[in-house]
This record gives C-alpha cells, structure tokens and sequence, in this order.
C-alpha cells in the first residue's frame, strides 16, 4: 500500500497553483457571470496544455486518462482558484464518451458480436443512418476535450434539472433514462447562487446519439427536450436486454447509456468533491490572512481564541475531507463496484467541509466578506451550491449507507430486544 | 497511489484475525474500571502476549513483532472488528513504551517493557496535578535530589488506571530556580504500593473508579527510573503528548468497527418498527431524516480516520518520528512505535477521533430510544452495556491527553500560523 500523492503528483499540483494564481482567474470568474466567457476561455486553454483535460479522456484516444489521482489534483486547484466553466462536465463527459466507445467499439470492430448484441432481431432493417454515433462522438469530441479546442457541458439525472454553462459550451450532451442526446438550445440562464454557474434548462431538438428502448415520457412532458430523433422502431424492444436500434445501423443496449452516465456521474460527483475541497482550502486561507491582520480591541482577530478555534475546526474538516477523496481515487481508479459510494462519502466530507469554512469565512471577515465586490463572495457563494450539484448530502449519505448494508447483512440476533409495555402485558 | 496490501500484509491481517476469531472472550468482560473487571482483563492481556498480539509493534526482544505502523492499523482493525476488550494497559503501551524507546536507557527497556507487554505490570499515568491538566507547564508535584536518587513529593490527579494498577509515570518539578516553568521538569516512574505513596480512587461519572489521586510523600525514586536527564522532562513528555492524541492511542481501528456496528443497529432498529413512530421511518435508505444522516457520517467519518491514517503509515509523513522536534531514534527491531505524526498534527487527530467517538455513540443512543437511557448494568441494556459504557468513556474524550480547545489552539498556532494569545 501506497496511500499518498507521489512527488510528481504533488508537483503537478504546485504548477496548476502557480499559473492559475498568475492568471487573473477571479477576474475570469467575473466575467463568465457576466456573460463574457473570453476570459474564461482562454483559461481553459491554458489548462488543456497543463494537460488538465486530458486527465479523463482514455488513452485510447490518444490521451493519458482516465487518471483520477491527477484529476482530484487538478480539480483542488481548480476550486482554489475559483475557475468558472463546466470543468466538472467536460471530465464527466469524458468519461462518459470514453465508456460508450469502449463499448460500442467492439460492436464495430466485430460482427459476430454486432450480431450478438444486436437483440431480437439481428436481420431487422438498419434504420436511417445517423452521422453521430458514440464512437463517432468519442472520435471527434474526446481530442477536442483533452486539447481544450472543445469546451463540452452534459446534463444527467444525477444532476438534477440544469445543465451548467449550455450557452458557452461548444456542445450540450443530455442523458435521460437510456438516451443520450446532443442538446440543439437552451432555456434563458437560471441564475445560480453562485454567478458564475449558469444553469439552463437543455433543449434536444436533434437525433438521439444513442437511443434506449423508448422516448422518456418524463423529459418529453416536461417540454425541455423532446425526442424526435428517437429512431427505435416502435415495439421492437421489449426489455432492458433487447437492443434497440441505433440510428445508424448499429445497435446499442440501451442500459449501456445509463451504466455509462452513471459512471460519468461517479465522475461528476468526484470531480465537484475536488472542486469543493479546493474552495475551502481558499477560504481558510484567506480568512486566516484576513484575521492575522485584522485589528479589533488593539489586537488582531486571529489571536482571539473564538476565532483560532472556529478556524482549527475548519482545518480538521478539510483534513479529513482530503484522505476520502484520494480514496474514491483509487476505488474509481480500479473500477471497484464500491468506487460510487467511496465517491458518495467524498462528496459529503468535502461539501460539508467546504460549506462549513464559508461560513467561518463570512462570519470572520464580517461585513467586508459580506459584498460582492470583496473577491472572497467568489468562493462564499460556489461552496454553496457546490454542495447539492451532482449528488447532494442527503443522496450522498444513502449511498453510503446502502453500499454499508449490501456489505454487511443485519445480523438477526441482535434486534431482539425492543419491546414495549404492551408487550409486558400480554405476556 | 494505492490502498493494495502486499501479500505479507495481507498475511500478516489473516494471521492476525485467525487467531482472534480463535480467542476473543465469547462473553464481553466486566468493566475495567472495577476490581473484577481489571483482572479480567490483566488476564486477557496475557492471553494477547502469549500469542505475542499484545505489542504487535515493539521491537522483537520486548515482545513485540516488529511490525510497521501499517500493521499495527490493520491488528487493531481486526482487532475491534473481533468485538476484542479494551486495552488496560493502554496507558503504559502507548504513553510510556514510547517514550522509554525513544529516551529510554536499554536497561530500561529491557526492565520495563516486557512485563508491560505481557500484562504483568501495568502502568498508570501520573501527569495532571489538582493545578494543573493541560497545562503540565504548572505542575508542583516536586522531585527532591537524594543520594542514588530522587524524592517525589506532591499531589497528582485524574490519573487513569491508578485504582488498580501497579506503577505509574509523571513529570515532577525538580530544578525550581528554572527561567522558564517548562524547564526543570524531571520524568520518573514509580511504584504505587511504595513508601508515602496513597491512592485514593476517584469516581468517574459512572461511580466507578476509573482514576485515582495519588498522594506521594517523600517516595524515592533511584535514578535508574528516571527517563531522559533530569531537568529535561517537558522535552521528553512532549513527544508522549504526541503519541497520546495520535494514532498511538487511537487509531482507527476501533471508529470503524463502532461505526459498522452502529450502522448494523439503526437497520436493527428500523426493520423492528417499520414506519409509524420510528426514527428512521421504516426505511433504512430512504429519508429517515436525522439520525440516517448521523449514522452515515459516523460511517464515512471513520472512514476518512482510516484513510488519513493509512496515508500517515504509507506516505512521506509515515516516515517521520512522533513529537515533531524529538531525537527522531526509531526502535530497534525495524518496528513502528511512533504515532505517524508530528505534534502539532497529532492535534488535528485527536479533536477528530474524540468528536467522532462522542457522536457515534450519542447517535448510537438516540437511536436505541428509551433503551438508551439504560446503564451498562442495566440487564436490558442491549449489546451487553456496550454502547452505554462506550459513551461514558467517549464523553472523556474531548478533555483527556489535552483538551480539546488546547488542541484547537494548538493547530490554529502551529498548524495555520495565527498568532499567539491568552489561553483560557
């Protein structure tokens, strides 16, 4: 066992804090929530060449992923320096891409097994051709990704209704229930807590890029998206086994989609645990600056012991936040089945950790870190939302809990003792 | 990175839960803290030692296995998943030993450590004074030059194990004109069936005598029992104070067992009482509000416990001695008795383990309802008391080895850098 960061890894880390703290990242996070992606942007690139991107997308692709360790390295840095943008998403799609091709990529390369897969009925006509299909999709956008000439966002259940930063991204991916689409529009920006996230309702107006068994009744009622591309002869699946049809000609298992958003999800939720693990870092660090300095009483803050004391009991948290998510690391790094719930735990040490050092912030720097002009609103306000995107607390402990109970089956012996006086009574 | 064991440790883990799984007591032992109770436990300390599991990480010729730190993590791992006793030599194998391997003459080990090890003897901390608890730098208990040796005279108190044990260990003021109160301090160890020794059992919160004060009056002390040079018994305390909030006295082993047997009791407890009236709501995964989540972050805290020591064992940290400035001599015999972490770290450690152990078993509590008012004496008391008499000793957790908002000073000066003020 090796628990620890090596020292290339803890390099890396060093360099993405150098340059991002020399490249005016608040300045950018500013601008996106106004609606100026320039800046933004062009951080992106300078982050793609620091191979931040590359991080999730396989080396099939000609890239180095997926490396989580070096990912959650990354994405700490990403947070503490408040970079705007859907950095979680275009890993998440990543990966998600990544899965699908791999899959997908033995169906075009053998066609026994297109045969195999192919359901019901292999010898069914193809359906009109589609010109993206998965691998076709990883082919074209997973070397875009790992460079950053292509800045990707992706909604997905998990991620619950909005689709962060749709009107900046280059593409919209939208999962629902066993499709995955590329969105066409978007609804007007549902402003965020945090102003640099901006959150938008897809609009999927276009061919599915694999579709499941049947349009999901829910994202059509809800008028978000809608799927005429579904391509799936009517009644031709009769089950999650069944292949449905792929647009062009191909068939793909429908649950494939969903395994694979749910491990981009996996991704997304480790990725933001990262990311909300680094805002805190940056709002201790600042508030500890702040109340060295800070006099009140002919003292400085930080020497009153109400305030050492709240500040410690934010290091602890962070502290212990860090081991979890270099644990979900190595479990999404080994594919391990336990590897979401390890991500789960992450997730809450890390939101919670992050939230909790906002609040230190707020309070210690007083009315001062109560304005938006004050850069520290920058991380305030993204340590709040960042605790329900992509799994919030309460989802997040149920996975843990439920991953506790599959490993470990209630031993009947022990629930004998709850009685009640009725009980007495009767007896 | 990775959380891998290599095929020795994996064996060194099977071995470990094979035999437990042969001789873990069936029945849980009377408390330690009663007469009964520590004879029962003496006697499975003795037990450990003849398997030689009772030291796993002295060094060979203690009685130890020489284990790394790992190793020790993953014993205790097994061991409290076995459902094994509490330590009653704690104090000594965590507090003393370590000091004696890092300051210790070889004499001194070799005197000291084996009966330690085998249960023979065990050791009382003799540390606070009526005057002073975390803040030793005010201890009056003084040590007297006398030929061949020392007087120890004064007051001692709140020491644990002192009730029924058959030697202690404590810092005594022996150079009074010192500049500055840390300095002059003189590190001894002593008998407490000895001339001008009283011990006067104190009740803790539970009635039982859990500690002691001890009144010495002119006890001599020969030199050979002094630890370290006189005079320097804050620099070699320190390094023990490390070792006491660490991993030494805590690992994690013990948070992860409590933590899966927690989560094993609130399905115990919802699938008694499905829905109405029940705090989990019926459905273990599902929103059951309140006590779900405590549950599920007693999980994943003892979780992030383990994963944080297993980076200290493993990584870069893992390799540095115990007491941040200390000589940094590791035991001979390639074995790991340092905590893994520096002073001021252990600090961060030890407001963690102590919090997380209160809530697992306040949670724990609050789960089993009105059976959760129950004394561990109580016959309904479920888990055999376990959880009751957990809890009375969780709620010491926070004050004892340093109180919790010493250490909070500690890592906002150390560890973050703010400045220094008034304690208090």
């Amino acid at each position: 066992m090796m628990f620890a960061l090596d020292g290339e890894q803890t390099a890396f880390g060093r360099t993405l804090d150098r340059m991002l703290g020399g490249a005016d990242a608040p300045g950018a996070a500013r601008a996106w929530a106004a609606g100026d992606p320039g800046p933004g942007r062009a951080l992106w690139r300078r982050l793609a060449d620091a191979g931040v991107f590359a991080l999730a997308v396989p080396e099939t692709y000609g890239s180095v992923g997926p490396l989580p360790v070096e990912l959650a390295v990354a994405y700490v840095e990403l947070g503490r320096h408040a970079v705007p943008g859907p950095v979680v998403e275009t890993a998440a799609t990543a990966v998600l891409l990544g899965a699908l091709a791999e899959r997908d990529g033995t169906l075009v390369e053998g066609g026994g097994a297109l045969a195999e897969r192919g359901g019901t009925d292999p010898a069914a006509p193809a359906a009109p051709v589609d010109p993206v299909d998965p691998v076709d999709s990883a082919g074209r956008w997973l070397p875009r990704i790992a460079s950053g000439q292509a800045m990707v966002t992706l909604g997905a259940p998990q991620a619950g209704p909005y689709v962060l930063d749709a009107d900046a991204a280059d593409a919209v991916f939208v999962v629902s229930g066993n499709a995955l689409r590329q969105a066409t529009g978007h609804g007007p920006v549902q402003p965020s807590q945090d102003p640099a996230r901006r959150l938008f309702r897809p609009v999927c107006a276009g061919p599915a890029q694999a579709t499941g068994p049947r349009p999901d009744p829910a994202v059509a009622a809800a008028g978000r998206a809608d799927a005429p591309g579904q391509v799936g002869r009517p009644g031709q699946a009769t089950g999650p086994s069944a292949g449905p049809a792929r647009a062009d000609g191909l068939r793909l298992d429908g649950p494939a989609v969903a395994a694979a958003a749910a491990r981009a999800a996996d991704w997304a939720a480790f990725a933001t645990a990262a990311q909300a693990l680094g805002v805190g870092l940056a709002l201790l660090e600042r508030t500890v600056a702040y109340t060295r300095q800070r006099s009140q009483f002919g003292r400085a803050i930080g020497s009153f012991q109400a305030v050492k004391h709240r500040l410690a009991d934010v290091l602890v948290e962070l502290e212990f936040a860090r081991p979890l998510l270099y644990g979900a690391a190595v479990a999404l790094a080994g594919g391990a089945p336990g590897a979401g719930a390890e991500v789960a735990a992450a997730k809450v040490a890390a939101g919670e950790a992050a939230y909790g050092a906002a609040r230190a912030a707020l309070q210690l720097h007083g009315a001062i870190g109560y304005t938006s002009e004050y850069d520290l609103s920058l991380w305030l306000r993204k340590a709040r939302a960042l605790r329900s995107a992509w799994g919030d607390p309460a989802g997040c402990r149920a996975r843990v809990l439920a991953a506790h109970a599959a490993r470990h089956p209630v031993k009947p012996e022990v629930g004998g003792v709850w009685h009640t006086i009725g009980d007495e009574a009767a007896r | 990175m990775d959380l891998e064991l290599s095929p020795e440790d994996a064996a060194f883990r099977a071995e470990a839960r094979e035999w437990l799984a042969a001789h873990v007591p069936g029945e849980r032992l009377p408390s330690l803290e009663t007469a009964e109770g520590f004879a029962a436990h003496r006697a499975w300390e003795r037990t450990l030692a003849a398997g030689r599991w009772s030291v796993v990480s002295w060094p060979l010729e203690y009685g130890g296995r020489g284990a790394s730190l790992l190793r020790r993590l993953l014993f205790e791992e097994e061991y409290y998943a076995a459902g094994a006793p509490g330590r009653v030599s704690q104090n000594g194998i965590s507090l003393l030993a370590p000091t004696l391997l890092r300051h210790g003459t070889a004499e001194q080990r070799a005197r000291v450590l084996p009966p330690m090890a085998s249960g023979d003897v065990v050791w009382a901390q003799a540390w606070s004074e009526p005057e002073a608890g975390s803040d030793l730098a005010a201890l009056r208990s003084t040590a007297r030059r006398d030929t061949g040796g020392w007087l120890l005279s004064g007051q001692k108190t709140w020491s644990s194990r002192a009730a029924f044990a058959d030697r202690a260990f404590g810092l005594f003021r022996s150079h009074p004109g010192a500049d500055r109160p840390h300095q002059g301090l003189t590190y001894a160890m002593f008998p407490l069936d000895a001339p001008g020794v009283t011990v006067r059992p104190l009740g803790r919160l539970d009635g039982r005598p859990g500690f002691a004060e001890l009144f010495l009056d002119e006890v001599f002390v020969p030199d050979e029992d002094v630890i370290g040079e006189p005079g320097e018994g804050w620099r070699v305390a320190m390094s023990t104070a490390g070792d006491e909030r660490g991993l030494t006295l805590r690992s994690p082993g013990r948070f992860t067992a409590a933590a899966h047997r927690l989560a094993d009791l609130w399905r115990e407890r919802a699938a008694a009482d499905p829905g109405g009236g029940d705090p989990c709501g019926g459905d273990p995964c599902g929103a059951g509000g309140g006590l779900r989540d405590r549950v599920a972050d007693a999980l994943i805290r003892a979780r992030a416990y383990q994963l944080f020591a297993y980076t200290r064992a493993t990584g870069p940290a893992g390799a540095r001695p115990a007491g941040g400035g200390s000589t940094g001599a590791r035991p001979a015999g390639g074995g790991s008795t340092a905590g893994g972490s520096t002073g001021a770290e252990a600090s961060l450690t030890k407001v963690f383990w102590s919090e997380l152990d209160l809530a697992l078993h306040e949670t724990a509590l609050d789960l089993l309802g009105p059976y959760g008012e129950l004394s561990d004496t109580a016959p309904d008391a479920p888990a055999g008391g376990g959880w009751a008499d957990g809890y009375t000793f969780a709620l010491a957790g926070p004050i004892y080895a340093g109180t919790n908002e010493i250490q909070r000073d500690i890592i906002a000066e150390r560890l973050l850098g703010l400045p220094k003020g008034r304690r208090g």
